[in-house]
């Protein structure tokens, strides 16, 4: 049976080497894990997009459909984020309906996505009011070894980008879809940045065994032009206010190294 | 739905639709210690948001294998009422309310002892009455005054308060207009003894300097918050001390009618 927990001994490690301003993998506090990104692998999607950060594991689909707008929105195209926490990619995960961690880990990539208009949804319309374009993103998260946030946030991203929209025409009501695709218009590249909280210290990119020792979390999605535009703190302990505003600097830094893996300019 | 999408939410002399400053806090009343059936409850109304909280515990756990071995399991249920919003809400929780039911819990659980009630739950529900914006934050506050009533030893108070960006100004404590329209929206919840933040999440677009400077005015929110904070609890515990006091006397008096 593979280990979930990390033992009392190496629990104390991890603690008393970042308290020391290092950690158990050789990385600095700033350092993220090896990460490697390969696009478009699953054909029957629109687009989809698999991140590997360290041994953490995430493939996003992106699966468009027709579908109604929201209410107080007749002029855009819907975004919908689920997450899936596999129960092959952890011991801890279990089937059944989404608990509070996918659901949080959905909104928080959502929030990143949309807060930061990262897809042109005004020209997902095909009817304003009546029929529009939902764009589906499925987070499908394969094997879990910490900071799921980022690496389903950096793989929602790749996916978008990866999206074709088919081609389509309107008759007597009806969407014909034709021959031909063209990518899925994408205005803006959030990326998620997350910090761990060890007492005074923080790092980025938690692997799951520092998550275990961790006080508290804090992800920090940050757009194109070095904006914030999603936060989230999580879990049971705090931050204090001096290291929310050295986050919130330290974000930007890295969520230029992140968007450079994804946006090739 | 949105009638009013075309006014104006602050005005050229800075003034915001409901007649508020800038950094200024919708009025807020709070009431502690109203649910007779709760350990603890508070109630807390900030603008048009009337919010119930209410503490079980720490009472037995079920089911059983939630218990801890080493400290109580905090639960917290965020709920909004069917009515509260204008668009009948189902009743069903949301994924919304799911979410932040985590993060409240999150938000509260630094600030409570759970290590003195190992094995216990404490339950903690919020009910939202009818929301204007803010109820996330308005919900911690009321349920940190609950834990507070229901005697579970604390740390310290938490307080909860939202700045953020609205028509490119920058605001305390949105209301549901102005969280709703095209800006940025922080929620923040603070140990003031602690210089502990517990929650923060925040949705909108804020560069390095805004983000700064809506982080430090959300902050001095919730220390007003705080103040409020410690006068309902006060109010309370003066109204158990009068009531115990008249009390006395009437058994005073008994007695001294008894003798004669």
């Amino acid at each position: 049976m593979s280990s979930v927990m990390a033992s009392k001994v190496r629990q104390k490690r991890i603690a008393q080497l970042i308290a020391s301003g290092k950690r158990l993998d050789g990385r600095g506090p700033y350092d993220y894990r090896e990460i490697k990104l390969e696009s478009g692998l699953i054909e029957r999607a629109e687009g989809s997009a698999r991140v590997r950060l360290g041994k953490s594991e995430v493939l996003v689909g992106v699966k468009i459909e027709a579908g109604e707008p929201f209410l107080d929105t007749p002029n855009e195209g819907v975004l919908t984020v689920n997450a899936e926490l596999v129960p092959l990619a952890s011991p801890t995960f279990e089937p059944g309906p989404p608990d509070e961690n996918s659901i949080e880990l959905a909104r928080v990539v959502d929030r990143g996505i949309r807060e930061s208009k990262a897809i042109a949804l005004e020209d997902l319309v095909v009817e304003p009011g009546k029929k529009v374009f939902v764009v589906f993103v499925d987070v499908y998260v394969l094997n879990h070894d910490g900071n799921l946030i980022d690496t389903s946030a950096l793989a929602a991203l790749a996916a978008l980008m990866n999206t074709k929209m088919f081609n389509y025409e309107v008759k007597e009501g009806e969407i014909k879809i034709k021959p031909g695709y063209k990518p899925l218009p994408i205005r803006n590249y959030p990326v998620a940045v997350t910090f761990a909280k060890f007492n005074d210290k923080l790092v980025v990119d938690p692997g799951l065994d520092e998550e275990q020792v961790m006080d508290a979390r804090l992800t920090m999605a940050v757009e194109k032009d070095d904006k914030i535009c999603a936060v989230q703190k999580g879990g049971d302990g705090y931050f204090t206010a001096q290291q929310i505003l050295e986050a919130s600097k330290t974000a930007r830094e890295k969520a230029v190294e992140l968007r450079k893996l994804v946006v090739k300019e | 739905m949105s009638q009013k999408k075309t006014e104006k939410l602050i005005d050229e002399k800075d003034v915001r639709s409901d007649g508020r400053k800038l950094n200024e806090m919708r009025p807020i009343n709070i009431e502690v210690g109203l649910l007779s059936n709760a350990d603890g409850s508070a109630y807390i109304e900030q603008g048009k948001n009337k919010i119930l909280a209410a503490v079980y515990g720490p009472r037995e756990i079920h089911p059983k294998h939630q218990a801890l071995p080493d400290r109580a399991a905090l639960r917290c249920r965020y709920h909004m009422a069917p009515f509260s919003v204008q668009e009948r809400k189902s009743p069903a929780p949301s994924r919304r309310e799911q979410e932040l039911s985590k993060v409240m819990r999150e938000a509260l659980e630094p600030s409570i002892f759970t290590e003195y009630y190992p094995r216990t739950a404490i339950d903690l529900f919020v009910e939202v009455l009818q929301a204007d914006g803010g109820t996330r934050c308005a919900g911690i506050t009321a349920a940190s005054l609950a834990l507070a009533d229901a005697g579970i030893p604390m740390r310290d108070l938490v307080s909860a308060c939202a700045a953020g960006k609205v028509e490119g100004r920058l605001v305390l404590d949105l209301d549901d207009l102005e969280d709703k329209s095209d800006g940025a929206d922080m929620p923040l919840a603070y140990m003031p003894n602690y210089n502990a933040i517990t929650l923060l999440q925040m949705d909108g677009m804020l560069t390095s300097e805004e983000f700064d400077q809506v982080f430090n005015l959300a902050l001095e929110g919730c220390k007003q918050i705080n103040q409020l904070q410690k006068e309902a609890l006060r109010k309370k515990y003066v109204a158990v001390k009068e009531e115990a006091e008249k009390e006395e006397e009437g058994e005073a008096e008994s007695e001294e009618e008894g003798e004669e």
